[in-house]
């Protein structure tokens, strides 16, 4: 017979007993959000930086404007998730060098004129009917080759940040162990750019560029389930809080969606999809792209909830 | 500088709640929140049980997870008696420090703010003791600087048998169970 351990309670703090459940939908849609529009600012940068601007039907011209919106999105998300609304601008007054958060409140500054930068290279028409000043801009940025390759650089460089920050958020959150492991970034970047690339593929209208970033995306996917393997192992040669958070996702009680929704239709079925697409085997389709996004952001869903869920114990007591 | 801590002995304690309610009295603690709370921990083997019963709060940690992710610095410590307190105008309700927590001792107030144990710091530097410590029955709870030798708190401590919560989780918890 087991030794007996029973541990009573009388807290019983709402969303934080019977388990941590702080953080709902707001925050993984946000991380989602987030993670695509870094993924969006690294392709389109990446299209700026190698010259393909100079084609007219380049992506790197719808991504900027999707992404402001998108994000604004998440950032509606993350601002319905406060709890003291009215005082939102103390972000703002101050950077605290150990907090993620406050790292991200300031990177999200940078970002949107990184943006807004990429759109006044090529404004729309709907924008230089209103604002024809904007054609001007465009016009003298276009002069110079120059200043377009580093709003490249720099839309690249903001995206790996927002990418980047959204899982560093979790992973310095020590006291969740399935969290606590320092690849959660590279996760989140990795799958924020699959999302990305499955995104423009799906509307891109250059030929060349829709093809490459089917391709881009298979390898995207790869990395993603490689960057699993090492999380889990990670977890699973650590302390037994952190063994047992990585069985939360692999047998317990989050593997139903983790296995089918995450790794199945999120990764494994559009993978091998877009294999048999860019061989010409099958036709593209919507389908696999639609996969790879929502997969997406079920990950997030299920990271930020099973997280919340993993705790430390007493462990010389189990 | 003294540091602040608290030491109680899980021999005394029986579990009456008289802390919990007089923190909420004292703090005015809404209904259906707690910072304080009694656990209640059963081990062994049929028949050697053990029992151990025991008053919980924010343990003040040395380290301070919810104080180093607080993205405006609401999430503090105190210079004086090292107490961690979170600033109620300056905390936008992110709920990070809830989540860093590994005691979960946090939680967000229905005003909107983290909130969570203060050792009672109003009365403290009026020279009392918090009010858990204050009215408790059985004398099971103490109060006072760690970090004096001669204090009573690190008296016991030297002479007993303690524990601390979560060890593994390395904030340096400053609650000290006797058993």
């Amino acid at each position: 017979m087991n030794a007996l351990l029973e541990i009573t309670t009388t807290r019983n703090n709402p969303h934080v007993d019977p388990s941590m459940a702080m953080w709902e939908w707001q925050i993984p849609v946000y991380l989602f959000l987030g993670g695509m529009v870094a993924g969006m600012m690294i392709i389109a940068g990446y299209f700026l930086f190698t010259g393909r601007h100079k084609e007219s039907n380049c992506s790197c011209f719808f991504i900027p404007i999707v992404s402001v919106v998108l994000l604004s999105l998440g950032m509606f998300a993350l601002f319905l998730d406060l709890a003291h609304k009215l005082y939102v601008w103390r972000l703002y007054t101050t950077f605290q060098f150990t907090s993620p958060m406050s790292w991200g409140a300031w990177i999200l500054i940078l970002v949107y004129p990184a943006l807004i930068a990429n759109i006044l290279i090529k404004p729309t028409k709907w924008m230089t009917d209103k604002l024809p000043i904007l054609l001007d801009y465009s016009k003298k940025m276009n002069e110079h080759p120059f200043l377009v390759k580093n709003i490249g650089i720099a839309n690249m460089i903001l995206g790996m940040m927002l990418g980047a920050y959204t899982g560093v958020l979790l992973s310095t959150l020590g006291s969740r162990p399935l969290w606590n492991t320092s690849l959660l970034w590279v996760l989140f970047l990795v799958s924020g750019l699959s999302a990305a690339a499955a995104f423009v593929h799906l509307f891109a209208k250059n030929k060349y560029e829709s093809e490459l970033l089917a391709k881009a995306d298979n390898g995207f996917l790869v990395i993603e389930l490689f960057v699993f393997v090492m999380i889990f192992l990670g977890l699973l040669s650590s302390a037994r809080p952190h063994i047992e958070a990585a069985h939360l996702l692999l047998s317990g009680a989050y593997a139903p969606v983790f296995w089918v929704f995450v790794i199945g239709i999120g990764i494994i079925v559009p993978l091998i999809i877009q294999l048999l697409a860019v061989n010409h085997k099958v036709s593209h389709t919507a389908i696999a792209p639609i996969l790879v996004i929502v997969g997406g952001l079920i990950l997030r869903f299920v990271i930020v909830s099973a997280g919340q869920f993993s705790h430390w114990f007493n462990a010389h007591l189990h | 500088m003294p540091r602040y801590g608290m030491v109680i002995d899980t021999r005394k304690c029986v579990g009456c709640q008289d802390c919990v309610i007089a923190c909420k009295t004292e703090n005015n603690i809404p209904e259906g929140y707690n910072r304080d709370w009694i656990v209640t921990e059963a081990k062994g083997k049929f028949p050697d049980i053990q029992l151990e019963i025991r008053t919980e709060r924010c343990n003040h940690c040395s380290e301070t997870p919810c104080v180093s992710c607080c993205p405006t610095g609401a999430s503090h410590i105190q210079d004086v008696g090292g107490v961690v307190l979170v600033e109620h105008n300056m905390c936008i309700g992110c709920k990070a420090c809830v989540e860093a927590c590994p005691y979960d001792a946090r939680f967000i107030h229905p005003d909107g703010y983290a909130d969570k144990c203060t050792f009672c710091i109003h009365r403290v530097e009026k020279g009392q003791k918090p009010a858990c410590v204050e009215v408790c029955p059985t004398y099971c709870m103490y109060f006072g600087d760690l970090d004096d030798p001669n204090s009573e708190v690190s008296k016991l401590l030297q002479s007993r048998k303690w524990h601390i919560n979560l060890p593994d989780a390395g904030t340096q918890p400053n609650i000290f169970y006797l058993v």
